[in-house]
């Protein structure tokens, strides 16, 4: 049973941002947990699918519900959280949990989850649950995060905790 | 007008270091968001084909002499 959070790094945008990466991250945690509360500068839309990028180059796959409140679809499209849409209410952010146990692992594939809303403090709010892939024997070192669309705006906050299960 | 950045956090300095994207990520940005784009308007089309097939479905139900009441229990 993880038991320490340990803060890795935090990273709160100071400007409109294509995408966010975290590098060279140690393998001395048993879990890696990343918080994201965010936003993109798409004027057209309440909220999008960001994407993942491991290593580099490994694009998972994975399972998602998404729901709104009155209906709900599942695929396998997507399979990283929400940011709230420049169309949202001003100044709401998405949030978000990622959780990835046992990353530093070699010996096979790693899975991931996602639970993450876009809250939009008015007459919409979406719910998105992932089950992701990762397929690579190789310890994860690096994690991108690029906004579904447009960018992410400034204030947008990223968040990458190292859990050891002693 | 310079290309957008994107942020990479060294988590092994602590260092975080704005790039300025090259033109082939730019061109991948643009082709992977009309390629988003193009996903989600497709599912909005299916979820839009699926609300008239449900509401032509559900006048044929009741043109038959069904209640609103039995056909949402169907």
């Amino acid at each position: 049973m993880a038991n320490t959070f340990t803060l890795i790094e935090a990273k709160t945008l100071g400007t409109t941002t294509a995408s966010v990466t975290f590098s060279s991250i140690p393998a001395t945690y048993t879990d890696l947990c990343l918080f994201i509360s965010a936003r993109d500068n798409d004027g057209g839309a309440t909220g999008a699918f960001s994407t993942f990028e491991f290593n580099g180059s490994i694009a998972p796959s994975g399972r998602y519900i998404f729901g709104n409140g009155s209906a709900v679809s599942t695929n396998t499209v997507h399979k990283a959280p929400l940011e709230n849409g420049g169309g949202s209410t001003a100044n709401t952010f998405s949030n978000s949990s990622t959780y990835i146990p046992n990353y530093a692992n070699t010996s096979y594939n790693k899975s991931y989850s996602v639970d993450g809303v876009v809250e939009t403090n008015g007459t919409e709010a979406y719910q998105l649950l992932v089950a992701g892939l990762i397929a690579t024997t190789s310890a994860i070192t690096s994690i991108k995060v690029t906004p579904g669309t447009g960018s992410f705006v400034q204030y947008s906050t990223f968040y990458l905790y190292g859990i050891k299960n002693s | 007008m310079p290309n957008p950045t994107k942020l990479i956090v060294d988590c092994s300095t602590g260092v975080t270091t704005e790039v300025e994207l090259t033109d082939a990520e730019v061109a991948q940005r643009e082709a992977d968001a009309a390629a988003y784009a193009a996903e989600e308007a497709a599912k909005e089309a299916a979820a839009a084909a699926k609300a008239t097939a449900k509401a032509s479905g559900g006048a044929k139900l009741a043109a038959l002499g069904l209640t609103a009441e039995e056909i949402s229990a169907l």
